[in-house]
C-alpha cells in the first residue's frame, strides 16, 4: 500500500557517523534522545516527589499534634491553614494528592519512566527507543499531567479530595465536598493525559524489547531489569485503559448527567435525579488498573534490584529461570486480584473468596524472590555500595510489608483492619518504601550513566541510607499497632472523641521518625544536584558490571555507541565464574565477564 | 516532645551541612577518573557491620513497640464470630512472625557474613532446582492451609443464615451522622427510599407500608445481648462504612444499594467496662486526659469530662470534611433492658402523626 514499503531498511547501524547539530532546544527540551528524556523523567518525578513528600510531613505533624497552632500551614497552605490550624478539606485534600503523586508521578513515572528509557536501548544493545518521536511526546505528556496537578492545588475550592481512589459519589458531587468541584475535573484530566503519556511509553518499551534488541540477545539473555520493564509495560497497557474508562464514565457523570455510578442520592437537600448506577462499578474498575498499579511500581524496583545486587554481590543472580518465571506469574495473577480491595464494599462474598484465594497465591511467586535474592547473597562478595545497600533494604521492606499481606489478603481478617492504619503500614511498606529503596538504588548505580560518568558522593549516600532505613522502619513498624487499635485512616485527627487518646504516643513517634527521615533525603537531594556539577569521574564501568551500557560512551552521544553495536555472547550474570581447571577466573584476574565477550576457550558453557 | 524534635532535626542538619561541606571540598581536588566513590574494604566492612545491628535494631524496635503499645490494641471480641477471627488472627501472625524474624535475619546476617573483601571470591551458584522447588513448595502448602481456614471462617461469617430469626436493624448513613431503624414488632423493616425524605421522615421510609407503621428510628444503636443481629446498610449521599472494630464487623453503605452483615453480641456494655484490659485502657486515657486538662484549666477553658468505654460505631470510608467525627454509640444489655428501652421509643407512625398534628 504505502510506497515506501519495499523500500529496505536502512540499517541503523550505520547512521552513528553524521551528528547533526543541536540547539539548546532540540538538546535539553525537545529531545528525542532517550537519555536526555530519561533525565527529563528523572528530575521533574523527583520535583514531584518532593511535593508528596512535603504533603505527607503536613499530614503527619497535624495528626501528631492536632491542639498545636503551626505557622507553617499558613504559609503553605494559605486560608486552609489560618492562623496555624489546618482545615479538615484541606487535610483530605493533602491524602488525596499525596497518594496520587506518590502513586503515579513519582513511583510511576518517576521510577519505570526514568529507568526504562535509560536502560532498554542501552541494556538490550539499541541506537534508541523503536520511536524517539512518541517518546518524547510521552514524556511531554507526562510534564503537562504534572503541571495540570499542580495547579489544581491552587484552585478556589481547593484539589481533589476524595482519596486517591477518587470513590464516586464523593468524587462525584461538588455538594459532597468542595474538592469535588474544579480540583476534581483538573485531577481527572491530569490522569487521562497520564494515562496517554503511559500508554504511549509502555507500547514504545515494548515493540524496544522485542524488535531492537541486537545480534546474540535472546531473551534469556536479557538482564532482569529489562524483563521487569519489559513485563511492567505489558500490565501498563492492559490495565491502564480501563482506569481510562472509568474516569470518563466519571467525566460524564459529573458533567452530563449520566448515571453510571450515582443511584439515589439525597444530599444538600434535594434529590438527585440519577438512577440505577453503582459505585460498586467503579470500585471495580478502578481497581482493576489500581492492583496491577501495584505491580507497575513495584516490578522495575524488584527488576533494578536484581541487577545491582548480582553486580555487587560479585555473584549471578540466583535462579534467573525462576526469578523471570516469577516476574510472569506475579504480572499474570496482579489483574486477577483487584476484588482484595473490596472484600467489605457490598459486593457478593462468594467473589471474596475467589479473590481470597488468588491474592494468596500471588504470595508465592513472591516468597520465590524473596527467597532467591538472600540465596544470591550466600556466599558472595559482597560490594557495599549505596546502591547495593538500597537493594538489601527493599528485600527486608519487601519481606515485612508483604508478610502483612498475607493477613490483608485473607477476606476474614481484613473485616476488622479494612482502611485502617494497618492497611496504611502495609502498603507503604511493600510499595511505598520498596519502590522508593528501587529508585534510590537505581539513581545512585545508574548516575555516571546519566551524567557522563560522574558519581554520586558515597559517604553521602551512607548517611542517606541509614537515616532512611532506620526512618522508614521507625515510621511504619509503629503504625500497625495503631491500625490493629481499629483506628480509620483519613481521619483529620483522631482525639475528637476519647477512645483514641491513647494512640496520641504513638502518633508522635511516628511523626518524628517522618521528619528525620525526610530531612535524610536533603541530603540525598543535595548530593544529586551537586554531584551532577561537581561529581568525580569514575572509571568506564565503575562497578565493574557485565550488562552492555557499560560498553557505551560515557560522553552522551546519538546512538549510544560510537562504533558498531556490541555482540552478546553470554547471559549477564557471569560474576566470579571459574576457568575449566577452577584455578582462577575465565579472565585472569578479572571476577566479571562483560555479554559482549565471546566464550572463552577455557571455560564451560552453561544452560541457565 | 516538640523541643526534643526539633534539637533532632537542627542536630541532623548540622551533620548534613558539615558533611556537604567537606564533600565539597574534596571534589574541588579530585584528579580525573577516580575510584573513591567505590565502595572499598573498609566501607564494606563497616557497613556490613551496620547490617547486623540493623537487624537487631528491626527485633528491638519490634520487641519495644509490643511492650509499650500492647494495650493500645483492641480488646477480647464481643461478638460470637469475633473470635474466630481472632483466632485465625493470631495463628496468621505467630506465622508471619516467625517467617520475617528467619528471613530478616538470613538477609541481613548474609550480608555481614559475605562482606566484600579483596581477599575473598565469590562463589559461582547460578541455580539449584531442588531448592528452588522446596522453597516453592513450602509457601503453597502454608498458604493451602491458610487460604482453607480463611475460607470457611469466610463463608462462616458472610453466609447469612435467617432461619435462627436474627432481629433486623437498619444501619443509615449520611453526612455526617449515623441512624439505626429497627423493625420493630414484626421485625420487618419498612420500604424506603431516598425519594421519599420529607419533614421529620429523615430516612425515606415509606408511610403508607404496613410493615413500616411500627418502625423505630434513633440515634444510639441498642443490641440484646445473645441475640443474632442482621444489619442492613443504606447511604444517603456517598460511600460511609459501618466499622465496629470491638464486635470484628465491617461493611460499606453504599447509595443505591443495601448491603448487610450479621453478628452476634455476646459481652454487654457493662461487662466490656469491668473487662480487665479495658479498666486498664479508660485508666491510660483518663490521665492522658487529666494531663490535657491542666492545660486548658490554665488556659481559663473547661477540664476535660472523665471517659467511660462504650462501644463505637465508626465510619471508615472517606466521606467528606467531617469524616473524622461520624460515631454513633452502640449499647450492648440485657435483652429486659432492651425491652425496656425499645418500649420508651416512638414508632414512625406515631411520629408521623404527630407531624401531621402540628401541621
Amino acid at each position: 500500500m504505502s510506497a515506501n514499503a519495499h523500500v529496505p531498511a536502512v540499517d541503523h547501524e550505520d547512521d552513528h557517523g553524521h551528528h547533526h547539530k543541536q540547539t539548546f532546544i532540540t538538546k535539553y527540551i525537545f529531545s528525542t534522545d532517550h537519555k536526555m528524556i530519561s533525565k527529563q523523567y528523572l528530575i521533574t518525578g523527583l520535583f514531584m516527589g518532593i511535593i508528596g513528600i512535603a504533603m505527607s510531613l503536613l499530614m503527619r505533624m497535624q495528626l501528631a499534634w492536632p491542639d498545636h497552632e503551626f505557622t507553617i500551614y499558613e504559609i503553605l497552605l494559605g486560608k486552609w491553614g489560618e492562623n496555624g490550624v489546618m482545615d479538615p478539606n484541606v487535610y483530605l485534600a493533602l491524602v488525596t494528592i499525596h497518594g496520587t503523586i506518590m502513586v503515579f508521578f513519582v513511583l510511576t513515572a518517576g521510577l519505570s519512566g526514568t529507568f526504562s528509557n535509560l536502560l532498554i536501548p542501552l541494556q538490550i544493545g539499541a541506537r534508541d527507543m523503536a520511536s524517539g518521536f512518541l517518546n518524547m511526546i510521552s514524556y511531554w505528556l507526562f510534564f503537562i499531567s504534572s503541571v495540570i496537578m499542580v495547579m489544581s492545588l491552587f484552585v478556589e475550592a481547593g484539589p481533589a479530595a476524595a482519596g486517591w481512589t477518587i470513590y464516586p459519589p464523593l468524587s462525584a458531587l461538588p455538594q459532597a465536598m468542595p474538592g469535588s468541584g474544579a480540583g476534581m475535573t483538573l485531577w481527572l484530566s491530569s490522569m487521562a493525559i497520564f494515562i496517554a503519556s503511559s500508554l504511549l511509553g509502555s507500547l514504545n518499551y515494548i515493540v524496544t524489547v522485542i524488535n531492537l534488541r541486537t545480534k546474540g540477545m535472546s531473551m534469556t539473555r536479557l538482564p532482569l531489569t529489562i524483563w521487569a520493564f519489559f513485563v511492567t509495560a505489558i500490565i501498563g497497557v492492559v490495565s491502564f485503559p480501563v482506569l481510562f474508562s472509568a474516569a470518563l464514565m466519571l467525566i460524564m457523570d459529573r458533567s452530563f448527567g449520566t448515571s453510571f455510578f450515582l443511584s439515589d442520592i439525597y444530599i444538600a437537600g434535594e434529590v438527585l435525579h440519577n438512577q440505577g448506577g453503582s459505585p460498586v462499578l467503579f470500585e471495580h474498575l478502578f481497581w482493576f488498573l489500581g492492583h496491577p498499579e501495584v505491580y507497575i511500581v513495584l516490578l522495575p524496583a524488584l527488576g533494578i534490584t536484581s541487577e545491582i545486587i548480582a553486580t555487587n554481590s560479585r555473584k549471578p543472580i540466583f535462579g534467573y529461570r525462576a526469578m523471570v518465571a516469577s516476574i510472569l506469574a506475579i504480572a499474570f495473577l496482579s489483574t486477577i486480584v483487584w476484588g482484595h480491595h473490596m472484600f467489605i464494599s457490598g459486593m457478593n462474598p462468594f467473589l471474596g473468596s475467589v479473590f481470597t484465594f488468588t491474592t494468596l497465591l500471588i504470595a508465592i511467586p513472591s516468597a520465590v524472590k524473596a527467597f532467591n535474592y538472600i540465596t544470591t547473597l550466600w556466599k558472595g562478595n559482597l560490594q557495599f555500595n549505596p546502591a547495593m545497600l538500597f537493594s538489601i533494604a527493599l528485600v527486608s521492606t519487601f519481606i515485612t510489608g508483604g508478610l502483612t499481606g498475607i493477613i490483608l489478603g485473607d477476606s476474614a481478617l481484613d473485616i476488622n483492619v479494612h482502611d485502617t492504619y494497618f492497611v496504611v503500614a502495609h502498603f507503604h511498606l511493600v510499595m511505598g518504601i520498596s519502590a522508593l529503596y528501587g529508585f534510590f538504588a537505581g539513581v545512585y548505580h545508574w548516575f555516571p550513566k546519566m551524567f557522563e560518568g560522574r558519581m554520586l558522593n558515597k559517604n553521602l549516600g551512607y548517611v542517606h541510607f541509614w537515616v532512611t532505613a532506620i526512618g522508614a522502619y521507625g515510621v511504619f513498624f509503629p503504625m500497625h499497632f495503631i491500625g490493629m487499635a481499629g483506628l480509620p485512616r483519613r481521619y483529620y485527627t483522631n482525639t475528637n472523641f476519647p477512645y483514641f487518646d491513647d494512640l496520641t504516643d504513638v502518633n508522635v513517634v511516628i511523626t518524628v521518625f517522618a521528619l528525620i527521615t525526610a530531612g535524610a533525603q536533603l541530603v540525598f537531594l543535595y548530593n544529586f544536584i551537586s554531584s551532577m556539577f561537581h561529581g568525580k569521574i569514575g572509571p568506564k564501568n565503575p562497578w565493574k558490571s557485565n550488562t552492555l551500557e557499560w560498553t557505551a560512551e560515557v560522553k552522551h552521544i546519538h546512538g549510544n555507541w560510537d562504533g558498531p553495536i556490541p555482540h552478546v555472547y553470554r547471559w549477564p550474570y557471569d560474576y566470579s565464574k571459574l576457568n575449566k581447571d577452577e584455578s582462577d577466573y575465565v579472565i585472569p584476574g578479572q571476577d566479571y565477564i562483560p555479554q559482549h565477550i565471546p566464550l572463552q576457550d577455557n571455560e564451560e558453557e552453561l544452560d541457565h | 516532645m516538640t523541643a526534643f524534635l526539633v534539637v533532632l532535626v537542627i542536630i541532623l542538619f548540622g551533620v548534613a551541612v558539615w558533611q556537604m561541606n567537606k564533600i565539597f571540598q574534596m571534589s574541588k581536588t579530585s584528579p580525573e577518573k577516580d575510584t573513591t566513590e567505590i565502595a572499598n574494604d573498609k566501607d564494606n566492612n563497616v557497613n556490613g557491620y551496620l547490617m547486623l545491628g540493623f537487624v537487631l535494631f528491626i527485633y528491638v524496635l519490634s520487641i519495644v513497640s509490643f511492650w509499650k503499645w500492647w494495650d493500645v490494641l483492641l480488646p477480647v471480641s464481643a461478638s460470637e464470630h469475633g473470635v474466630e477471627i481472632d483466632q485465625l488472627w493470631l495463628i496468621s501472625m505467630v506465622l508471619i512472625f516467625v517467617v520475617g524474624i528467619i528471613t530478616q535475619w538470613l538477609l541481613h546476617y548474609f550480608a555481614f557474613r559475605y562482606r566484600g573483601k579483596k581477599t575473598q571470591r565469590a562463589v559461582f551458584y547460578a541455580d539449584n532446582d531442588k531448592l528452588e522447588f522446596i522453597w516453592t513448595i513450602i509457601p503453597v502448602v502454608v498458604l493451602a492451609g491458610l487460604i482453607i481456614y480463611g475460607l470457611f471462617t469466610w463463608t462462616d461469617i458472610m453466609n447469612i443464615d435467617t432461619d435462627d430469626d436474627p432481629m433486623v436493624v437498619e444501619l443509615y448513613a449520611y453526612q455526617f451522622d449515623w441512624r439505626a431503624r429497627y423493625g420493630g414488632e414484626d421485625n420487618t423493616l419498612g420500604e424506603a427510599n431516598v425519594r421519599l425524605i420529607e419533614g421529620v421522615n429523615q430516612l425515606g421510609v415509606d408511610g403508607s407500608d404496613p410493615n413500616a407503621q411500627d418502625d423505630v428510628i434513633v440515634n444510639e444503636l441498642h443490641l440484646p445481648v445473645g441475640r443474632k443481629i442482621l444489619f442492613k446498610m443504606r447511604s444517603q449521599d456517598v460511600l460511609h462504612s459501618a466499622y465496629m472494630p470491638h464486635f470484628r464487623a465491617q461493611m460499606n453503605c453504599v447509595p443505591g444499594m443495601i448491603t448487610q452483615f450479621s453478628f452476634t453480641p455476646t459481652v454487654t456494655t457493662e461487662e466490656m467496662r469491668e473487662n480487665e484490659e479495658m479498666v486498664a485502657k479508660v485508666r491510660k486515657i483518663n490521665e492522658i486526659r487529666r494531663d490535657n486538662s491542666k492545660d486548658l484549666v490554665a488556659k481559663g477553658d473547661e477540664p476535660l469530662e472523665p471517659y467511660e468505654f462504650d462501644y463505637l460505631l465508626l465510619c471508615n470510608k472517606i466521606c467528606g470534611y467531617n469524616h473524622y467525627n461520624m460515631q454513633m454509640k452502640i449499647v450492648v444489655e440485657s435483652q429486659e433492658d432492651y425491652d425496656a428501652w425499645i418500649a420508651e421509643q416512638s414508632t414512625l407512625a406515631a411520629t408521623l402523626q404527630k407531624e401531621k398534628e402540628s401541621k
